[in-house]
């Protein structure tokens, strides 16, 4: 067997780089770029605020506390009512900061989110299919998540914390250059050093994290297999498999703490050094006659605003990392390609009524593996009923995905109605064609909302209509709240057979040309079967129909039976012909008589 | 404990209530943690006292005198630098345990809590939604101890307050004064703002909730959204939720944007005022310079810390309602009492019903007068439409659940009577939902017990499950997954069967336990069961004929009793209401 296509798979954006993840991410959001330059001058300003408490004092010492000089209460009044307009004044400016910050911000993720949200839903069903949903999920909400809880709390700290170092600086510079360099002595290791630390962080949390998904799995078990757990009497091996994910993720989680307090504890230590040096550094400038007492006291201030953003520098750069990570993972899911190009106002429209099948030399094979489908030559008459059988695995649903475009072909061609279905309009496609899946999927809403799935807008009377045809309107007026019924999440509230009522409603609201069906295989109730039966019939009449068989009475009431075996056509006809031929059709039909004998 | 349950009081006092539960759990961590708290806070004041000393035995007079004592400078340097190392070791020890003694609580309540979760009876779980369980197990432990985080800090910062309000009046009493005013309005603006900020926080988290529920099911539907052409509606309705989201975050971050530059305009105002009537009191002789220093880096380095004391209030709802849950399911009681005896026969069981009543609901019986026997080797039926009462009948054989009259008897011993553990030896069953452990293959089928590879290959092997199990990754020792999502449904049947089968039960129950198996693989199943070696006496709820015809006889139940018996045949043959329920397909062959 020839392997086929190259794999298809969700892209991580792993290989963006940070500063093309920013780039990326501004032109997906721009609202990210609105007013960016004002709020980072409006940044500048609040730090300004820092660093008004140390000069003051500076002033403070060197015009009323110095000795030997009378204190000029005039200035310093002066002064400190510029002190205080200035403090006021930075507040505001960083209120105004911060807030269009988040505005900004938050419009823009919002955005991200829905664009992404959409592109999934764009993504070829293959595509789709090669990710756990769980991870699909985790782009649209926890990713994008993470960036907003990094900008709220890490995002402001970084933006303030670089400004208030710059500021600190130039403060310093223009006290004295060379305390300003015992300064960064000091602190330029541990800012060297930042990098390490943070990689071993975030190595000790991803550690954590993982141990509390294993965690949360293991406490889950008690709750969710409760009925096994008692049956088999194995209370205490799974109270031994607990409490060894709970001790697990115990300890990770206290080595991350305790790597995270020694990295905090560094930045005291660094101001200790530069403290002192900055004294006793200063007093010996003093002789010179370089800085004044007020000056070298103002730097001991100055020093504080280095020690927050070292202490929190680990943190936030953690921080900082994993919302980058989590961007890219978005930017990942938009810059996967939606492969089943739409040819939208170009495509075909195709006319109504019972549609014309056919497949022509048609092979399929999932990226990396054999083909599962091979040399596939079927027409199907506008109009018949065809029922394809075959074991599990045989290939059968990925004819029906075929046909429905949740896949295109490897190689040859679907044609509808004489079209190739890639050329047809999409819009025109999901007109005419309905897929009804084994599972009847529904929404936590209520009825209504989810039969109107198959016709927008439908109306009660609309739809009661449509439940009269198909047989099943005592089942609807039975239920207490009618169509005001609400489904339960993923339809919980109803059972598999309503549920794959409701699907057969939605279809028939749909109105479709082709109706394309993959027959539930588990058991229902038979009452409800029955009438499932029924209102199927009613459904496929007057339509082309193909169904993917787990039913004998299905084959049996198709126009023509499609025999699928490792990937090929092996048998067709009508059932009355096959079943007395020597073949695999018989064989299944033995097979399924044997079940159905007493 | 008991001072939280039940009766109303505030907030604040119980938050109390359970950092006192939790400093009585852990009070040797607490204390060194505490210490190391008390270490730093004492510190960041000596570092002030440092400045204010060195300002004034240093700096001052170096500068007006020219000169200075190289002691003089190596006490400046000493005294930094040793007050810097002492208060590293402080944040080391206040921090490492903070999380030691949080994660050492959170671990205790999660074992008690799932060893609750095995020893509540059946009938518990039933009252409680999954979702609520899994909750007190982790969210509710985790919001619990949430204060134990900042405890530690927010102690050492009141010895702090209380040390540096001592030195601020040993300094100056005017001073000290105006240095008081900052430490409560700090610490009622983080209050106020937690308050402000909290119940967004709490929608902003059930919307993330409600978002990530969306997606969840419009990407599990993507196939039926796809083929419907539904993307469209799909982005609206997430785009909705995810615009409300946004908005609720704006204005938390408004709020936030708002109470940050108080909170650090307050202490720096602070200053300023110490400044200005500082310069008054040195002028007027009564306080020294280095004085005014001190309590003005007092001012700049407390005032973040106290923020502590803040988060540490902000908490307390949120762990008082965690720490209510918590206890409630530790305080609940009951548990299924077993008594000593034993199950010696081998071979296929006996089974006898006598009498069986059974009620959810007090009056309204999902069972009622229940009465058959079941012979060594003999097989049942169950079979009736839905909510007939077949899976409480399971539930009751195997004793999840007593009967509320009546009795259940294996080998003519009640359950009741047997030892803890020894039903699980004589009986098995296979319920409709296959749950799978966290585990290998191996483990799953064996759920531990010393059982050789042959074996459990041939458990496998009878419940077709041998085919894939050989094509995964690592055979018997591929993981499955949180609860088998890496198989299908039917796969999923298969190996909680064989997981039946390994034990080589003397009585089997089968609650339609291969309705997701394809039905060409289920006959396999059944003929397997059939003529395999290891007979044993069978209980089985059925909607497929091939599977009800297994059985010896059929009990057909209707309304919870038993509405008629005997073997299939005879039931169809007089039973207008059994041959609707069982001769659905053949029905619709003659209708089509």
């Amino acid at each position: 067997m020839s392997t086929a296509a190259p794999e298809r798979t969700v892209g991580t954006g792993a290989e963006i780089a940070a500063m093309a993840t920013i780039r990326r991410g501004m032109v997906i959001s721009p609202e990210l770029r609105d007013g960016l330059g004002g709020t980072l001058l409006l940044a500048l300003i609040a730090t300004v605020g820092q660093v008004v408490v140390p000069i003051t004092v500076q002033k403070t010492i060197d015009h009323g506390l110095a000795p030997g000089q009378h204190a000029d209460v005039g200035y310093m009044l002066r002064m400190g009512l510029v002190a205080a307009v200035a403090i006021l004044a930075t507040g505001v400016a960083s209120y105004a900061m911060t807030s269009r910050l988040f505005t900004q911000a938050e419009k823009g993720l919002a955005t991200l989110r829905i664009k992404a949200f959409r592109h999934v839903h764009d993504l070829p069903l293959l595509t789709q299919n090669t990710e756990r949903r769980g991870a699909l999920v985790s782009r649209v909400t926890s990713d994008v998540d993470q960036v907003s809880q990094f900008l709220v709390f890490g995002g402001v700290f970084a933006i303030v914390s670089v400004g208030q170092i710059i500021v600190a600086t130039v403060i310093m510079l223009f006290y004295s250059w060379q305390l300003c360099l015992v300064v960064w002595i000091c602190f330029l290791p541990l800012f060297l050093s930042l990098k390490w630390f943070q990689q071993r962080l975030s190595d000790a949390y991803g550690v954590v994290r993982a141990q509390v998904g294993v965690m949360l799995g293991a406490i889950a078990e008690p709750v969710v297999g409760a009925a096994v757990i008692r049956a088999y009497a194995v209370q205490a091996r799974t109270q031994a498999r607990i409490d060894e994910a709970i001790l697990a993720n115990q300890t990770a989680a206290t080595k991350a703490q305790g790597f995270t307090a020694f990295s905090f504890s560094l930045g005291g230590l660094s101001g200790g050094l530069a403290n002192a040096g900055v004294l006793v550094i200063g007093i010996w400038l003093g002789f010179a006659g370089q800085i004044s007492a007020g000056e070298v006291i103002a730097f001991a201030f100055l020093v504080t605003l280095f020690v927050g953003p070292v202490q929190m520098g680990t943190q936030v750069l953690t921080d900082a990392q994993n919302a980058l990570a989590g961007w890219r993972r978005v930017i990942g899911v938009l810059d996967t390609p939606a492969e089943l190009v739409d040819p939208g106002a170009d495509g075909e429209v195709l006319p109504r009524g019972p549609i014309d099948v056919e497949f022509r030399d048609v092979s399929f094979g999932y990226p990396g593996g054999p083909l599962v489908l091979q040399d596939i030559d079927l027409h199907v008459a506008s109009g018949t009923r065809v029922a394809v059988v075959g074991e599990t695995g045989s290939g059968k649903s990925t004819l029906a995905k075929l046909l429905t475009r949740l896949m295109d072909p490897t190689s040859g061609e679907v044609l509808l109605d004489g079209v190739d279905v890639r050329r047809i309009a999409n819009a025109s496609l999901r007109r005419s064609v309905v897929l009804v899946p084994q599972e009847g999927f529904l929404i936590d809403d209520t009825l209504r909302a989810n039969v109107q799935w198959g016709r927008d807008g439908a109306t009660d009377e609309e739809i009661a209509a449509s439940a009269r045809e198909l047989g099943i309107s005592d089942w609807l007026d039975a239920l207490p709240h009618g169509l005001d019924t609400r489904v339960g999440q993923r339809g919980e509230s109803m059972s598999a057979g309503e549920r794959q009522l409701v699907a057969l409603l939605r279809a028939h609201l749909a109105d479709p040309d082709l109706l394309v069906l993959d027959e539930a295989t588990s058991a229902v109730d038979p009452q409800l079967e029955m009438r499932m039966a029924r209102a199927l019939e009613q459904l496929m009449s007057g339509r082309t129909s193909v169904t993917i068989a787990h039913r004998l009475t299905t084959a049996e009431n198709a126009d023509e039976v499609v025999v699928v075996d490792h990937g090929r056509i092996v048998q067709r006809g009508p059932h009355a012909v096959l079943v007395d031929r020597p073949g695999p059709y018989a064989g299944l039909h033995a097979s399924w008589v044997a079940q159905q004998a007493h | 404990m008991t001072q939280l349950s039940g009766r109303p009081t505030s907030t604040l006092g119980d938050g109390f209530a359970v950092l006192g539960v939790a400093i009585r759990r852990e009070p040797w961590i607490f204390t060194v943690a505490t210490i190391g708290s008390a270490l730093f806070g004492a510190l960041t004041v000596a570092d002030a006292w440092v400045l204010g000393w060195s300002t004034e035995h240093a700096v001052i007079p170096a500068f007006r005198d020219g000169e200075i004592r190289p002691s003089i400078l190596w006490a400046v340097v000493g005294l930094f630098v040793g007050v810097a190392i002492l208060r590293a070791v402080g944040i080391v020890a206040r921090r490492l345990g903070a999380g030691l003694m949080q994660y050492r609580l959170q671990a205790r309540d999660r074992r008690a809590v799932t060893r609750q979760y095995l020893r509540l009876p059946m009938e518990w779980h039933q009252q409680h939604p999954t979702g609520e369980l899994l909750s007190n197990a982790n969210a509710d432990v985790e919001a619990a101890w949430s204060p134990i985080a900042p405890l530690p800090m927010a102690v050492g910062t009141v010895v702090m307050m209380l040390i540096s309000i001592g030195q601020m009046f040993a300094a100056d009493v005017v001073l000290a004064l105006i240095g008081l005013l900052v430490f409560p309005l700090v610490i009622g603006t983080t209050v106020l703002y937690q308050n402000a900020s909290s119940p967004l926080m709490t929608r902003a988290q059930s919307l993330r909730g409600r978002l990530s529920a969306i997606a969840h099911e419009s990407f599990e539907g993507a196939q039926v959204v796809k083929t419907l052409g539904r993307e469209g509606d799909e982005t609206d309705r997430f785009a909705a939720v995810a615009h409300e989201l946004r908005d609720v975050n704006v204005r938390a971050g408004r709020i936030r944007a708002a109470f940050d530059p108080v909170i650090a305009a307050v202490p720096s105002l602070g200053v300023l005022v110490v400044l200005a009537v500082g310069v008054w009191r040195v002028e007027s002789g009564h306080t020294a310079p280095g004085d005014v220093v001190t309590i003005s880096y007092l001012l700049t380095i407390v005032a973040m810390p106290i923020r502590s004391i803040g988060w540490l209030l902000g908490e307390f709802p949120r762990s008082v309602v965690g720490f209510r849950r918590v206890s409630r399911v530790l305080a609940a009681t009951g548990e299924m009492q077993y008594g000593g005896a034993h199950l010696d026969a081998r071979g296929p069981a006996t089974l006898q019903v006598d009498r069986l009543t059974y009620a959810y609901d007090a009056g309204t019986p999902v069972l009622a007068d229940i009465d058959f026997a079941l012979a060594p080797g003999r097989s049942v039926a169950l079979v009736g439409a839905t909510a007939s009462g077949k899976s409480t009948l399971t539930n009751l054989i195997t004793r999840l659940v007593d009967p509320d009259e009546g009795a259940i008897r294996v080998d003519g011993v009640d359950l009741r009577e047997l030892s803890a553990g020894e039903l699980a030896r004589s009986v098995a069953v296979v319920p409709q939902t296959a749950f799978l452990f966290d585990d290998t293959v191996r483990g799953n089928v064996t759920l531990g017990a010393d059982i050789p590879d042959a074996d459990v290959w041939a458990a496998l092997r009878t419940a077709q499950a041998d085919g894939f199990v050989a094509a995964l990754p690592h055979g018997l020792d591929a993981r499955l997954g949180e609860r088998g999502t890496s198989l299908s449904g039917g796969q999923r049947q298969r190996i909680a069967l064989a997981r039946a089968l390994v034990r080589q039960p003397r009585l089997l129950v089968l609650d339609d336990a291969t309705s997701a198996v394809d039905p060409e693989v289920e006959a396999r199943i059944l003929g397997a069961l059939r003529d395999g070696a290891e007979a044993a006496t069978l209980v089985v709820v059925a909607y497929r004929k091939a599977t009800i015809a297994l059985a010896d006889e059929v009990l057909h139940l209707a309304d919870g009793r038993i509405a008629d018996r005997g073997p299939h045949t005879d039931l169809l043959a007089r039973s207008a209401a059994y041959a609707d329920l069982v001769n659905a397909y053949e029905t619709l062959e003659e209708d089509a």
